[in-house]
């Protein structure tokens, strides 16, 4: 092994000759460092997290600033940097404006996937800009970060694809023999070249095989993931491309990619947490790609018979209560029902009924995701109300009203061992008066898993597709037949 | 290029305070705001348009200069992309607009 040097060769200027400068630069990187923290402090609440936005924009303005002004940069340079930053904004302002608010989880993965790259090419330029003169620290994480980049690329673009339903991609998780044993294999084989150019970074080669074998782990960490899975594994890989940059930091020696890669590593893993939480699993079975464990040869258990309603007395009774809470589920977003709910709770709020939603941490397809698409149909946010909050109210409401939500609301994850989802926290729905399940057929949710909700004596089902169901229930409330549309 | 020790002293600190700051900050952001907060950060780890602007500018070799200016391209569109998205999130988070409604059913209720 090389011995760290005590020589570098940064890009700063040289802070002996060329204080002024070295100063400047270094005072505009920690105005940005400040200006991100801000950001992230002022996202704790919704009526400041906009002035968050603009903090953070300031100090992207000044890092970016400080970066022009380094010595290292040419005259050709900064031509092929306005280019550069021209297409990239080009690029950038239709996928900031225009994506609809239905795709945003894929839209959030494809961002992982570009972030990623740019850290994985920046790191392989490195590389090859510096071998063989590179220390054994330096190296090893030069090949994590590397690694890393290679892998949080296919693994969003995978990820991104399945989530909007790329034709040749597998939607259902596909598991295999031996996946487990090939996953560690190709990540081993990533960690042992990391170890040989640790120990001689003249081993060009070793590169290529890291980034092949990176890309292969990314694409295998997401086949075996289901619809369920993906808020855990977006965060996750949100957390992998933040540490991607903080690794970056170091070789770059700089100070501000640091900070702001362990905000995004520790934002994503803080949300990773939460949704395995949720879901009640352990950490270091998300951590390690251990996903879709659940999707097994789960047997039938008894089924017993359902009661389903019709509209209208679905209308008489969802007109007759106090209290309504709403429970969204992934079947809203598909049916892009949301602006129909809100009007459904704004023609129950016209006839005296509060009207509250249930959302429940894993509920959709990202962290947050009921959150974006209520909000997106002007439901005040007030109304949105988490699961730990609204669990307690549950026995005082009189009717549920469960819209495209399964899992989250199966009992069967609170009293049967034998389930798949047994120990996840659920929405306690079946402790309300009445629930209504708004479903289009009886199929199982994702996990597979029957629904004993379902079955339930104060359970009435409705049919139908969840938008058609909203149309036809503010009908019915409303008495007035020409607001149809559906 | 070989970072000196001191770097990578400073840089672990930095990194360990930074992390238990983000740890601190981000615990307080409510569910509600989320996907907001994914997009932000993914706005913010972006910041390696800092290193892909060095080793485009830096015109070292004609391999890196491509290399960094995919990267900048790359880094440009997430920090672009993701301000605005963010952005325009937020805008859609509103309070209730008349506060007289739950009032309305509070009565409604007593009654």
């Amino acid at each position: 092994m090389t011995e760290l040097l005590p020589m570098a060769t940064s890009f700063f200027p040289d802070p002996s000759t060329d204080t002024g400068l070295y100063i400047l630069i270094s005072l505009l990187y920690l105005a940005g460092a400040i200006g991100f923290v801000l950001s992230l402090k002022w996202m704790s609440d919704a009526k400041t997290a906009r002035k968050g936005i603009f903090a953070g924009e300031i100090g992207f303005v000044l890092a970016i600033i400080g970066t022009l002004l380094l010595p290292v940069i040419t005259t050709t340079g900064y031509i092929y940097i306005a280019v550069a930053m021209l297409i990239g904004a080009a690029i950038g302002v239709p996928l900031g404006l225009l994506v609809p608010m239905t795709a945003m989880p894929q839209r959030i993965a494809l961002s992982h996937a570009f972030g990623a790259l740019a850290a994985g090419l920046v790191g392989i330029a490195k590389f090859y800009d510096a071998t063989p003169d590179i220390n054994w620290f330096v190296m090893a994480v030069l090949g994590i970060e590397i690694t890393l980049g290679a892998l949080v690329f296919t693994g969003s673009l995978m990820a991104a694809g399945k989530l909007q339903e790329v034709k040749w991609l597998a939607q259902r998780p596909i598991v295999f023999p031996l996946q487990k044993t090939l996953n560690f294999a190709v990540l081993g084989l990533a960690v042992l070249m990391v170890i040989i150019l640790a120990v001689d970074p003249s081993q060009v080669w070793a590169i290529p095989v890291i980034i092949v074998a990176g890309l292969a782990f990314g694409v295998l960490l997401i086949i075996p993931i289901g619809g369920a899975d993906m808020p855990t594994v977006i965060a996750l890989l949100n957390s992998y491309a933040g540490i991607a940059a903080a690794l970056l930091g170091f070789v770059l020696e700089n100070n501000l990619l640091i900070v702001a890669g362990a905000l995004d590593g520790m934002s994503g893993l803080i949300l990773s947490i939460i949704m395995c939480r949720a879901m009640n699993r352990s950490f270091r079975n998300v951590l390690f790609g251990a996903f879709g464990a659940t999707e097994a040869e789960w047997g039938e258990q008894e089924v017993g018979s359902i009661r389903s309603a019709s509209f209208d007395e679905a209308g008489e009774i969802l007109k007759n209560s106090r209290l309504v809470v709403v429970v969204p589920g992934y079947g809203m977003a598909v049916a892009q029902a949301q602006h129909k709910v809100r009007e459904l709770a704004d023609t129950l709020e016209k006839e005296g009924v509060e009207v509250k939603y249930a959302i429940h941490p894993v509920a959709g397809r990202m962290p947050g995701h009921m959150n974006v698409l209520l909000a997106e149909a002007n439901v005040p946010y007030e109304q949105l109300i988490d699961m730990e909050e609204i669990n307690p109210e549950f026995p005082q409401v009189d009717v549920v009203l469960v819209l495209g939500a399964n899992d989250v609301v199966n009992p069967a994850a609170r009293h049967d061992q034998k389930s798949p989802i047994y120990g996840m926290p659920i929405l306690d729905v079946d402790k309300a008066a009445t629930v209504m399940v708004v479903k289009r057929s009886m199929r199982p949710g994702f996990a597979g898993v029957e629904n004993e909700l379902f079955f339930n004596e104060k359970t009435l089902m409705v049919f139908g597709d969840a938008k058609d169901v909203m149309g036809e229930l503010i009908t019915e409330i409303s008495g007035n037949r020409d607001s149809i549309n559906v | 290029m070989n970072v000196s020790v001191e770097f990578i002293m400073t840089g672990l600190f930095v990194f360990a305070l930074a992390g238990f700051l983000g740890f601190e900050t981000i615990r307080r952001v409510p569910r509600l705001l989320h996907t907001p907060l994914m997009a932000l950060t993914n706005a913010l780890s972006a910041i390696s348009l800092v290193g892909s602007i060095v080793v485009l500018g830096g015109q070292y070799t004609a391999y890196t200069t491509i290399l960094g200016f995919v990267a900048v391209i790359a880094s440009m569109i997430n920090v672009v992309g993701g301000f605005l998205i963010t952005d325009k999130m937020l805008k859609m988070f509103k309070p209730r607009e008349k506060p007289k409604k739950p009032e309305a059913a509070e009565a409604e209720a007593s009654s």
